[in-house]
């Protein structure tokens, strides 16, 4: 029964989102209205009925219900509790429902979270979001439909894959939708923004924290993802260049540049049709990860599952949605007109900078990525190699490092070099030195480590003269009330940014990795630490049994000791090993073991042990530039503006 | 040509120059980093290069993988149910590598003809394969 009210649920949901998408646009279109005004509530029952179709599929993987086919083929009765709550988006059809509720759920904060926003232009952007639904809830209808009955009823599950038995990938996907799916915001207001042709910089404001939250989100699912990768996949590397990664790393960079650009068009309302243009490109991106994702055209050790004629219906959806609003743009765009000519010498223009840059590295990521597909087309079969995305993507965003600096003390609309040299000087010439010191302590000299440390010292020094600066010759309390919370979110992300290239700079260029042969009581020395191996012993747990090896580590100083055990996991479902690796974590180093396989019968192992310095502050880099995102979304003026009325906005908006 | 003309036309061909040149760099290193996939029937046929890096993918031979010496590394014949090559690979390999599974190598063929891998990627869903693999026909029932 419960799965059937899901499935039906469903199907109103459906139906509502036809409604919410046609209805409120033709009455925004026509003058009606009382058809405006059914966008808010269509919306927010859109929501109330996925979030039951949901629910009754988390039902139905809480109480073993083996008679629905995707709880069979992605759950077991010996699955923890919390593995059932998380295998729901474990596989295809589940996942495609956590990307409706989670577009539904951005849709309802929509409707009720813009008073400040008029009516017509609400009731536009929602019927937009309710388009996109329609999309997506007809696919899932369609092609993927979850509550799908087995007849007769299975006995058991054939279990959730062991690789997602794991909080990290627990939480990734959702993470990742809120980012993805939270582009569609943005993308929302800029149709509707085009269809209205009204596109002033209150359009960019009202855009502004929601892009900023769906940013943030994003950020945080990269970085899970990548954690994961670390620590699951028992190869000890963070990042692959795997056409997945890609996929979401993609609208991560678009959106980078949307964030700045939706900066500019608020504050100086130039560039409308480039920001319109990069929210369009920002949402495309993450559809087109969907499509890369689930139709199996790459061949990618992320890659599940999947069919061939689902891709085609995601295809389609992409082609639709990307051709009608660019076409849309290409029609309207004209009708923006800039307020203001740009100054390269500028902070707008170091921002257009930094906007290209962005742009063209993730062209050259998209090149890479869909390179293979287009041979493939033509009946070649290649692969692309990630020295080809690690050569474009860093010399192509090594001058944004620069830029950042920059960018964070030049003045808005026009400065001049003479201020700008004189100013940073003396700041380039300290990191310059101070980072070939930092280099020099470092094992081994590389230019290219010398290049990154520069980089973060050079944000992190122009970070600490733009609070300098803010704060310089004022009382301290009336400075911290007056400074915008955007300011702070600012300075975080790039910190975060500087944080993150210290990590990826010290990782790549200084781990060491060994993967070697060790029986009993062998003992081997990695980067000053002794490794010796005690053999394994076998364990008994919930769903799996596990060889877990003994290993314990030392310095060679004798000062750090730690004892780590990594698995080797059989799952007995279905009967798939795991390498658990066992990591000792540190904000220096972190000491990585992995179990390969048994060698011979006296107990000697195949085992990976790997040296990863500041691998941590990849990951901490993420967590502070998401914290940045945080602190710009929940700036006071996003709100103060919500309670003002429109003739005081646009007094504001001549003020600012 | 006016001044202003003259600046705006300059600029213009600065930017078509930087674009050219940046598309140029972009596909040269493209083109430098592309692995071909072969199947162990084209290896043998030898139309895979003999030096370069290269992708081959198949089934592992039943009752193929053993370890010669005492090292990590590990020798196991691959077959598209039609042509065999030796494999050899010193490192730990993939979770789901077994006898029978679909496996794809990243290396390059020494001069006795067999493969020398650098990395083994297998698949990490029990339904996933590869599309390289769908492709050949084999008679596995995934």
């Amino acid at each position: 029964m419960i799965p059937e009210i899901g499935h039906f649920a469903l199907i109103i949901a459906l139906s509502i989102a036809f409604v919410q998408a046609a209805v409120p646009l033709a009455g925004a279109g026509l003058g009606v209205q009382r058809w405006i005004a059914l966008a808010v509530p269509a919306a927010l029952a859109q929501l109330l009925f996925i979030g039951i179709s949901y629910a009754c599929l988390t039902w139905v993987f809480i109480n073993h219900d083996f008679s629905v086919l995707y709880a069979v083929k992605n759950s077991n009765s010996e699955l923890p509790l919390i593995y059932r709550i998380s295998g729901v988006w474990g596989a295809h059809e589940g996942s495609l429902l956590l990307w409706a509720l989670v577009l539904a759920l951005w849709t309802g904060a929509v409707a009720v979270f813009t008073p400040n926003v008029p009516r017509v232009m609400r009731a536009r952007v929602l019927a937009i979001l309710g388009l996109v639904s329609c999309g997506f809830l007809l696919f899932i209808i369609i092609t993927s439909n979850p509550f799908e009955r087995l007849f007769p009823a299975a006995a058991q599950g054939s279990d959730l894959n062991p690789l997602l038995q794991d909080i990290g990938l627990a939480i990734h996907p959702p993470m990742l939708y809120l980012g993805y799916v939270g582009f569609s915001v943005a993308f929302a207001f800029s149709i509707a923004a085009l269809i209205s042709g009204q596109v002033d910089s209150a359009w960019a404001r009202w855009s502004r924290p929601w892009t900023n939250i769906a940013w943030l989100f994003l950020t945080l699912g990269i970085a899970l993802g990548s954690w994961w990768a670390y620590y699951e996949l028992g190869w000890g590397g963070w990042w692959f260049w795997d056409p997945v990664e890609n996929a979401s790393f993609m609208p991560w960079i678009v959106g980078t540049a949307l964030m700045h650009s939706l900066a500019i068009t608020e504050k100086r309302g130039t560039f409308k049709a480039w920001t319109a243009l990069l929210a369009i490109f920002a949402f495309s991106l993450s559809l087109l990860g969907t499509f890369l994702v689930r139709s199996g055209v790459l061949t990618s050790v992320h890659a599940f599952a999947s069919d061939p004629q689902r891709g085609i219906f995601i295809l389609g959806f992409l082609v639709v949605v990307v051709g009608g609003s660019l076409a849309l743009y290409a029609w309207r765009a004209p009708m923006l007109k800039s307020a203001a000519k740009t100054n390269l010498l500028s902070r707008d223009g170091v921002m257009l900078l930094n906007n290209i840059f962005l742009v063209v590295a993730c062209s050259a990521i998209l090149l890479g990525t869909l390179y293979p597909i287009a041979i493939d087309a033509m009946g070649g079969k290649i692969s692309v190699g990630p020295p080809y995305f690690n050569l474009m993507f860093l010399s192509l965003t090594a001058p944004l490092g620069v830029l950042i600096g920059i960018g964070m003390l030049i003045r808005w609309k026009s400065d001049s070099l003479q201020r700008l040299g004189s100013k940073l000087k003396i700041p380039a010439i300290v990191v310059l030195v101070l980072a070939l010191l930092l280099s020099f302590a470092l094992p081994e000299w590389i230019w290219t480590a010398y290049l990154g440390i520069a980089m973060a010292l050079w944000i992190a020094v122009t970070v600490g003269i733009a609070v300098y600066e803010r704060f310089h010759g004022r009382v301290l309390s009336n400075a911290l009330r007056s400074t915008p919370a955007g300011f702070y979110g600012m300075l975080l992300g790039h910190l975060g940014i500087a944080v993150f290239i210290v990590g990826v700079t010290l990782t790549s260029l200084y781990n060491q990795e060994k993967d070697l042969r060790m029986a009993p009581g062998d003992t081997y020395e990695v980067a000053g630490y002794v490794f010796t191996f005690h053999g394994v012993r076998d364990y008994d747990i919930d769903n799996y049994v596990a060889t877990r090896g003994g290993f314990s580590v030392s310095s060679e100083s004798g000062d750090f000791k730690v004892d780590l055990f990594p698995e080797k996991r059989i799952y007995r479902v279905q009967t798939m090993p795991m390498t658990e690796a066992a990591i000792d974590a540190g904000l220096t180093r972190d000491l990585f073991i992995a179990l390969g396989e048994p060698l011979d019968q006296q107990g000697a192992w195949a085992v990976r042990i790997y040296y990863k310095p500041f691998i941590r502050w990849v990951w901490l880099g993420a967590i502070i530039m998401a914290l940045g995102g945080l602190f710009s979304a929940s700036d006071k003026r996003y709100r103060r503006l919500a309670r003002s009325s429109s003739v005081e906005r646009s007094a504001a908006e001549q003020a600012a | 040509m006016t001044p202003a003309r003259k600046k705006r036309f300059g600029l213009i061909v600065l930017m078509v120059a930087g674009v050219a040149v940046g598309v140029g760099l972009a596909l040269k290193s493209l083109n430098q980093n592309i692995m071909f996939f072969f199947t162990p029937s084209e290896v043998i046929s030898g139309k895979a290069p003999n030096s370069k890096l290269f992708r081959m993918g198949g089934m592992v031979v039943e009752g193929s993988v053993r370890r010669p010496g005492d090292g990590l590394t590990v020798q196991f014949g691959l077959t598209d149910n039609e042509q065999q090559v030796t494999v050899k690979f010193t490192g730990i390999l993939p979770d789901l590598f077994r006898e029978g599974q679909g496996i794809i190598a990243n290396g390059r063929l020494n001069d006795s003809g067999e493969f020398v891998a650098e990395e083994v990627l297998a698949k990490h869903d029990e339904t996933y394969m590869p599309p390289e693999l769908a492709d050949m026909k084999m008679g596995e029932g995934n």
